[in-house]
């Protein structure tokens, strides 16, 4: 009976062990077929000159691709969409981490911010496409509205709910004492919030934002419906662009050779920042995990 | 008679009840005058409202939905309720069990908080003039003149407390709360800020809040004894512990429960 149950635990032991070691063959794999897969672009053009040069001409015989112009595009939408989110996902986070911290109605907010995270990125594409570009086009910002701006907007709204849930964690994570000592000092609740919470929770606020960027960083479907598919470098917010996830997306259909191998080797470059990016957040956000 | 030494009246609890839940009074009633320039000992075992009525105090339990003060507190004759909550906080001082200074400021920047919170703008001057005051004061200047400009949070605890008395007394307030200030604090620690209290109520009134039954007889001048949100008995320390006049004061100071 008591042997029994010892074989159990080991065999129970034994098969998360093999979990554990297929998720890592698995990522394993994957950045070995990334990497064999773009061998062919990067020993072609170079690493710097693929990475550093904004070509891209799929003409035969005269075939030439850089990514620039999709870093550029890929950042370009990022930032946008970082700095029109933040507008308004600080506020929830406020509302649901401060002011109204453990109410009814700051759950309700906090689980309807959650759901904008459940919405698929398509059914945003098709809200922008049909609901927010005629308006983009309408102010006469961009090329029938399609370009970074119209892209951004939506691309914020879909980071919002990342933004404002983990930054509010941060708002509820600073502790009361020092709120009730810079109350007892005469504060209001405006300058507790500017003069304490902000400042405890800003580093973890800060990588909030982090990690909302990697989100947007690789974000195709949505993206990929708005900016308006263009290849070269965009020149402003009006312009129509493609991003690295949204030329994927666009063109691996009908590809092979040289210019697959290209495509596969963006991929592993969107890969390396926004694992760079998720890398840094975790570590910041580590760091204030130990303090707090 | 009895009152001959300690005189004037800097604070006045009217029919004063606080309440969590409705129709439950945490603290009952309370009636009783703080002197001035005395250290007032409010004791009592746990969960009996001490806590609950220095708070009435300062306004703080404002801070919380659903609890309900009622009665009048006067400061220096004025009703505390009367008056806006910032204000009365800036005249009432707070001093809590844990140490509380803020992490991100300096010792330098902590001792001038309620201005800074408070939106107060000072000379270059004034400032230094301030935390050197207030950090002698509480007998840290020597120890932390070199590192003003340090965290506060580096001190030990009972340095910590002592920056935060500095904190509650830069803002020269008529009154000062102590919510078991020592409750955190090695033996060392605890006798420094017994000390600094003693020190500090020539300048400032003081309520301590203390489980501590030789606390309250070191440093009181007067106390209250407190049981189930009621105000048994308030007395001079020295007549209380000698002769209690209720037969519960006399269970508690001789350690029957608590």
């Amino acid at each position: 009976m008591k042997s029994a149950s010892i074989v159990k635990d080991k065999i129970f032991r034994q098969l998360l062990f093999v979990a554990a070691a297929l998720i890592i063959l698995i990522s394993a794999g994957m950045i070995y077929s990334l990497t064999t897969g773009s061998f062919g672009a990067f020993s072609k053009f170079g690493f710097f000159k693929f990475t550093f040069t904004s070509a891209w001409n799929p003409t035969a015989g005269s075939e030439n691709y850089g990514a620039l112009s999709f870093i550029i595009g890929t950042l370009l939408t990022s930032f946008v969409a970082l700095l029109l989110c933040i507008p308004f996902s600080l506020p929830v986070a406020l509302f649901t981490g401060e002011y109204f911290k453990g109410t009814k109605i700051a759950s309700f907010l906090g689980t309807v911010t959650d759901l904008l995270a459940g919405i698929p990125s398509i059914v945003y594409g098709l809200w922008g496409f049909y609901t927010l570009r005629p308006i983009v086009q309408s102010l006469g910002l961009g090329e029938n509205g399609f370009g970074i701006l119209t892209a951004g907007f939506v691309l914020a709204i879909m980071i919002i709910p990342y933004a404002a849930s983990l930054s509010g964690e941060f708002f509820k994570l600073v502790p009361d004492d020092l709120k009730e000592g810079a109350y007892s000092m005469g504060a209001t609740r405006l300058e507790v919030v500017r003069h304490i919470s902000l400042p405890m929770a800003g580093t973890g606020i800060f990588a909030s934002y982090v990690l909302a960027l990697g989100r947007a960083l690789g974000e195709t479907m949505a993206v990929t419906m708005l900016i308006g598919n263009t290849n070269g470098i965009p020149f402003g917010l009006t312009s129509t662009g493609n991003t690295m996830a949204s030329i994927i997306a666009n063109q691996f259909g009908e590809a092979d050779g040289l210019k697959l191998s290209s495509l596969i080797a963006l991929g592993l470059l969107l890969f390396l920042l926004t694992a760079i990016i998720n890398l840094i957040g975790r570590l910041i956000m580590k760091r204030v995990a130990v303090k707090v | 008679m009895e009152n001959k030494i300690i005189e004037n009246t800097v604070l006045k609890f009217e029919h004063v009840s606080v309440s969590y839940v409705p129709g439950k009074n945490a603290v009952d009633d309370i009636n009783a005058d703080v002197k001035e320039h005395a250290i007032t000992a409010i004791m009592g075992p746990s969960g009996c409202g001490k806590s609950t009525l220095l708070r009435a105090i300062n306004r703080m339990h404002e801070l919380y939905k659903g609890i309900t003060v009622s009665g009048h507190i006067l400061l220096k004759g004025e009703d505390i309720m009367e008056m806006n909550p910032m204000q009365v906080r800036c005249k009432a001082g707070m001093v809590f069990q844990r140490p509380n200074p803020f992490p991100t400021m300096s010792v330098y920047d902590n001792v001038l908080a309620g201005y800074k919170l408070n939106g107060i703008k000072l000379k270059k001057s004034q400032k230094d003039e301030i935390v050197e005051s207030c950090l002698r004061d509480v007998g840290l200047w020597k120890e932390v003149k070199e590192s003003l400009n340090k965290k506060g949070t580096f001190l030990s605890g009972g340095q910590q407390q002592r920056l935060c008395i500095a904190r509650a007394i830069a803002l020269k307030p008529e009154i000062l709360l102590m919510d078991e200030p020592t409750s955190a604090l090695d033996p060392i620690a605890t006798n420094k800020i017994e000390q600094l209290a003693l020190e500090l109520k020539k300048i400032f009134s003081i309520i301590i809040v203390t489980h501590n039954i030789a606390q309250a007889a070191r440093i009181s001048d007067m106390s209250m004894f407190m049981y189930l949100g009621e105000l048994i008995e308030y007395e001079k320390t020295k007549i209380m512990f000698t002769n209690p006049k209720d037969k519960r004061t006399e269970d508690y100071l001789n350690g029957q429960f608590g």
